[in-house]
C-alpha cells in the first residue's frame, strides 16, 4: 500500500538496527541498568508491539510505555460521571470505541448500555453532533478525549454547534494535556529516564516549542516520532545520537507531518473554546496540576458539567495495582504483584490493562506469559 | 399438491402470517415451499422422512450442526442472510470432511419485513442451497412483535456424511505441518463494517459469502489426510488457529507477508485500527497439512473457484506449544491472541 509500505521496509529496519548496535558501542554507561528510553504516546506503544520492535532490539535498550493512553489514564470516578450521564433517559451519549470497556467503580459503558443506556458509538464529535440535529428532542452528550490531537475537532465542533444553534448538544469534556504530564514525570524522584519519543500527532497540534523545556531545564533528550515501525527506530537512532554527542535537543523526526509552530488554525480553537483547569485527576498517577481542559465559560450551555448534575466523586485507585510505577519506568508491566492474576484484559483493575495501547494490555496479549510470569518470580528472589 | 394456491399478495409480514393459521399456511406455500421445492418438503408433514441407505452410502458417521443468523444489514455486497445462512452451515459440515445433504430453515420475522425482502432471502437460499448441493427439507416460521427481533433472524441446521478414511481434528496438528487459506483475509467483516455505512467509505468491499463444500472435496481427493480444518468466521484466522494451537498443544508460526489481505480491507483496518486477522470471513477455510502434500494440494486447490488464491501462510512448530506467532514482515514477531471481546476502533 501507497505511503505506508516505505515505512515498514525490512531492510531499511536492518540498516537501522546495525546503526543502533554501532552507536551503542560509542555508548558509556556507567551502570549496568540498560537505557530507558520512554514513548509517551499510546499510539507508539501499540506500533512497537503491532510490529514486534522490542525483540528486535539489543538487550541495552529498554522501551519504558508512558502515559500516553488517554483512554488509560481515566479515572474511575470520571467513568463513574459517563455512566451516569449515559443513563439519564433523555440523553444519547455518544463515545469513540475504546472508551467502552473503562471500568468504572460499578460498571463500564459496555454495561450500561447492555442494560439499557442509549450509548452510541461515533467516530468523529461531528457524528455527535450530526446525532443531535437528528434527535431534537434528545439531549446528546459527545465524550470529549484525548490528548492535544483530538482537542480541535471537538472545540470546532462546539462552535459549528454554536453556530448552527444546535442547543440539544454538549461536550462532557476530558481532555488532558501532554506537558504538563511529561513534567510530572520528569520531576518524579525515581525518575531514571534516558530519552524521550515525544508524541507525534500532539506535536502536529501543538509544534516543537513546547517541548524545549526537557532539553533545556531537565537536559534530556526528546525527539518527536512518528507511527511507523521504521519512525520508531530512526527516532531511537535518534535519541542515541544525541546521547552520543552528549547533546540534548528537541529533534522532529516526524517532519512530513508536524511542522514547527503546529497547527495555527488548531490551536485558535483550543484557546477559543477551553481553558486550563487547576488540576486533573489521572488514574495512576493522581493529580496533575494543569493538566487538563475544561470549557469556558462563553460555551457554559455546550458544557454536560455545567447542564446536568454529574456525581463527581473521587475514586481511588485500587491499592494493589502498581501503574503508577509501570507508567514512570520503576517496574517493568510484568512484574507489577496483580500483572496477569487478578488484573486482565477481560478483568483489567488498573488503567495500563484497559485499553488495546495499555502498556500492561500490550504486554499480556502480545508478550509470553508463562515467560513473563517467571521472570518476574527470578526478580522477586533476587530482591 | 392436491390444494390449489390461494391468492397471496400481503406486502409486509404481519403477526398473522405467525397466527398458525391460514395466513401461515399461504405464507409456507407461497414462499417457502415454492422455493425450496423437494421431495421432502413437499410432504408438508412435520417432519422430513430419510431412507438411511440413500445416507448410508455415503458413509458411515453422520455430522451434525446448527448455526443462527443475525447480521444486520440483511443485505450486503456479495451476500445476504439467506446466502450466509446456507453457505454457514454448509461450510461447518464440509470442513468436518462431511458432504453435506440436509438443511433446515427456522426464521424469526419481526413484523412489519416487507415481502420482497423476504421473497429475496429466500430465493437467495435456494440459489444457495442449489449450488452447493444440499436440500432445505424442513422448517419454521414465527413472527414476533415489533422491536422483539431485528427484522429478520435465521437458524439452519445441517446434516452431512463424512467419508470413510477422514478423520479431520483440532488436535491433529504435528510439527513440520503446514498452514493453508484459500483466499483473502477479512473481506466479510470489512465489507459489513463498510455496508453499515457509519465511515461512509467511498470503496465497496464484497463479502467473501461462499460454499466450501466443493473445494473441499477436491481437497480430500488429493489428500484424505488433512489433520485440521476450519472456517474462519467471527474472531477471524487468528481465532482459528489459536483453536489449532491450543488443541494440538503446538505452536503455530505465521509469515505475515504470505498471508492475503485485499488493499481496500487493510486500507479499513489501517484507518480504523482493527486487524484484519480478527476479522469475520464467510468462504474462507484454514487447513493445517502434511508438508508433503501442501504443493499438490495448492495445485488441486487453485483448480476451484473458491480457492484461486490459496497459499500457504504458516507452519506448525513444537514450541512455544499451544501460541500462534506472526513473524511480521517488518522483521519483528508478535503473539496473536484471541481476542476479548469485540474488536473496538482506536481513538488516535
Amino acid at each position: 500500500m501507497k505511503f505506508v509500505d516505505e515505512f515498514r521496509d525490512p531492510k531499511k529496519a536492518r540498516a537501522l538496527i546495525e546503526q543502533i548496535n554501532k552507536l551503542g558501542e560509542k555508548i558509556q554507561r556507567t551502570d549496568s541498568r540498560p537505557l530507558q528510553l520512554m514513548e509517551f504516546c499510546g499510539g507508539h506503544t501499540h506500533t512497537i508491539f503491532r510490529y514486534g520492535i522490542e525483540p528486535m532490539l539489543p538487550d541495552w535498550i529498554e522501551l519504558i510505555h508512558g502515559p500516553g493512553c488517554p483512554v488509560c489514564v481515566l479515572p474511575m470516578g470520571r467513568v463513574d460521571d459517563c455512566v451516569a450521564l449515559a443513563e439519564r433517559p433523555d440523553v444519547i451519549f455518544t463515545t469513540f470505541g475504546d472508551a467502552m470497556r473503562v471500568p468504572g467503580s460499578k460498571k463500564s459503558l459496555l454495561q450500561a448500555k447492555a442494560e439499557g443506556a442509549d450509548i452510541r458509538l461515533v467516530y468523529s464529535p461531528l457524528d455527535a453532533l450530526q446525532l443531535a440535529r437528528k434527535n431534537p428532542e434528545r439531549q446528546v452528550i459527545f465524550f470529549a478525549l484525548g490528548f492535544e490531537t483530538t482537542m480541535p475537532s471537538t472545540a470546532l465542533t462546539v462552535l459549528q454547534a454554536e453556530r448552527d444553534g444546535v442547543e440539544n448538544f454538549s461536550l462532557f469534556c476530558n481532555h488532558i494535556t501532554t506537558v504538563p504530564t511529561i513534567k510530572a514525570i520528569l520531576d518524579s524522584p525515581d525518575m531514571k529516564i534516558d530519552g524521550f519519543l515525544a508524541p507525534g500527532h500532539v506535536s502536529m497540534v501543538v509544534g516543537e516549542q513546547p517541548f524545549q523545556f526537557v532539553s533545556q531545564a531537565y537536559k534530556k533528550p526528546i525527539v518527536i516520532t512518528g507511527f511507523e515501525p521504521l519512525d520508531i527506530l530512526h527516532s531511537i537512532w535518534m535519541l542515541l545520537k544525541q546521547i552520543t554527542e552528549h547533546r540534548c535537543a528537541v529533534e522532529n523526526q516526524y517532519a512530513r507531518i508536524v511542522p514547527p509552530e503546529g497547527n495555527k488554525i488548531g490551536l485558535k480553537a483550543i484557546e477559543q473554546v477551553f481553558e486550563i483547569r487547576e488540576f486533573f485527576e489521572w488514574r495512576g498517577l493522581g493529580s496533575i496540576d494543569h493538566s487538563g481542559v475544561r470549557m469556558r465559560e462563553r460555551y457554559a450551555r455546550f458544557d454536560a458539567e455545567q447542564k446536568f448534575a454529574i456525581p463527581n466523586l473521587k475514586i481511588a485507585d485500587p491499592k494493589s495495582c502498581q501503574c503508577g510505577e509501570v507508567l514512570k519506568g520503576v517496574i517493568r508491566p510484568w512484574e507489577c504483584k496483580v500483572f496477569a492474576g487478578s488484573c486482565t484484559p477481560e478483568t483489567p483493575m488498573g488503567a495500563l490493562m484497559v485499553s488495546s495501547e495499555g502498556a500492561c494490555a500490550a504486554y499480556y496479549n502480545f508478550g509470553n506469559i508463562p515467560e513473563l510470569l517467571s521472570k518476574r518470580q527470578t526478580a522477586k528472589k533476587e530482591s | 399438491m392436491s390444494r390449489p394456491l390461494r391468492q397471496f399478495n400481503a406486502e409486509i409480514i404481519t403477526l398473522a402470517h405467525g397466527s398458525g393459521g391460514k395466513a401461515t399456511r399461504d405464507l409456507i406455500e407461497n414462499v417457502f415451499v415454492s422455493s425450496f421445492d423437494n421431495k421432502y418438503l413437499n410432504q408438508l408433514e412435520d417432519q422430513a422422512r430419510f431412507d438411511l441407505t440413500d445416507i448410508g452410502k455415503h458413509g458411515k458417521r453422520l455430522a451434525l450442526t446448527t448455526d443462527s443468523y443475525v447480521i444486520d444489514p440483511l443485505f450486503v455486497p456479495g451476500g445476504d442472510i439467506g446466502k450466509l445462512a446456507v453457505t454457514g452451515t454448509v461450510n461447518d459440515l464440509a470442513v468436518g470432511g462431511a458432504k453435506p445433504l440436509y438443511l433446515t430453515c427456522s426464521m424469526i420475522i419481526e413484523e412489519g419485513l416487507t415481502m420482497d425482502a423476504l421473497r429475496r432471502v429466500v430465493l437467495s437460499m435456494k440459489a444457495a442451497a442449489a449450488e452447493a448441493g444440499v436440500a432445505i427439507v424442513t422448517g419454521d416460521t414465527k413472527v414476533v412483535q415489533r422491536g422483539a427481533a431485528d427484522k429478520l433472524f435465521i437458524n439452519t441446521a445441517g446434516v452431512g456424511v463424512i467419508p470413510q478414511d477422514v478423520d479431520i481434528r483440532a488436535d491433529k496438528a504435528r510439527p513440520g505441518d503446514v498452514i493453508i487459506v484459500n483466499g483473502f483475509i477479512g473481506d466479510h467483516g470489512a465489507a459489513i463494517v463498510d455496508a453499515r455505512g457509519d465511515m461512509a467509505l467511498e470503496n465497496t468491499i464484497k463479502s467473501d459469502c461462499q460454499a466450501l463444500n466443493g473445494l473441499i472435496e477436491r481437497m480430500l481427493d488429493v489428500c484424505p489426510d488433512i489433520h485440521c480444518m476450519r472456517d474462519a468466521t467471527r474472531g477471524g484466522v487468528a481465532t482459528v488457529l489459536n483453536e489449532f494451537a491450543e488443541a494440538s498443544s503446538v505452536a503455530i508460526m505465521l509469515d505475515e507477508t504470505a498471508i492475503p489481505v485485499r488493499q481496500e480491507v487493510r486500507g479499513m483496518c489501517e484507518i480504523l485500527g482493527l486487524d484484519p486477522l480478527y476479522l469475520a470471513n464467510e468462504g474462507k477455510l484454514l487447513a493445517v497439512v502434511p508438508a508433503s502434500h501442501a504443493d499438490k494440494l495448492i495445485a488441486q486447490m487453485k483448480q476451484h473457484p473458491a480457492g484461486r488464491d490459496s497459499v500457504i501462510i504458516g507452519r506448525v512448530d513444537q514450541s512455544p506449544a499451544g501460541r500462534v506467532i506472526l513473524e511480521t514482515g517488518f522483521g519483528g514477531s508478535r503473539i496473536i491472541d484471541m481476542l476479548v471481546g469485540e474488536q473496538l476502533p482506536r481513538i488516535c
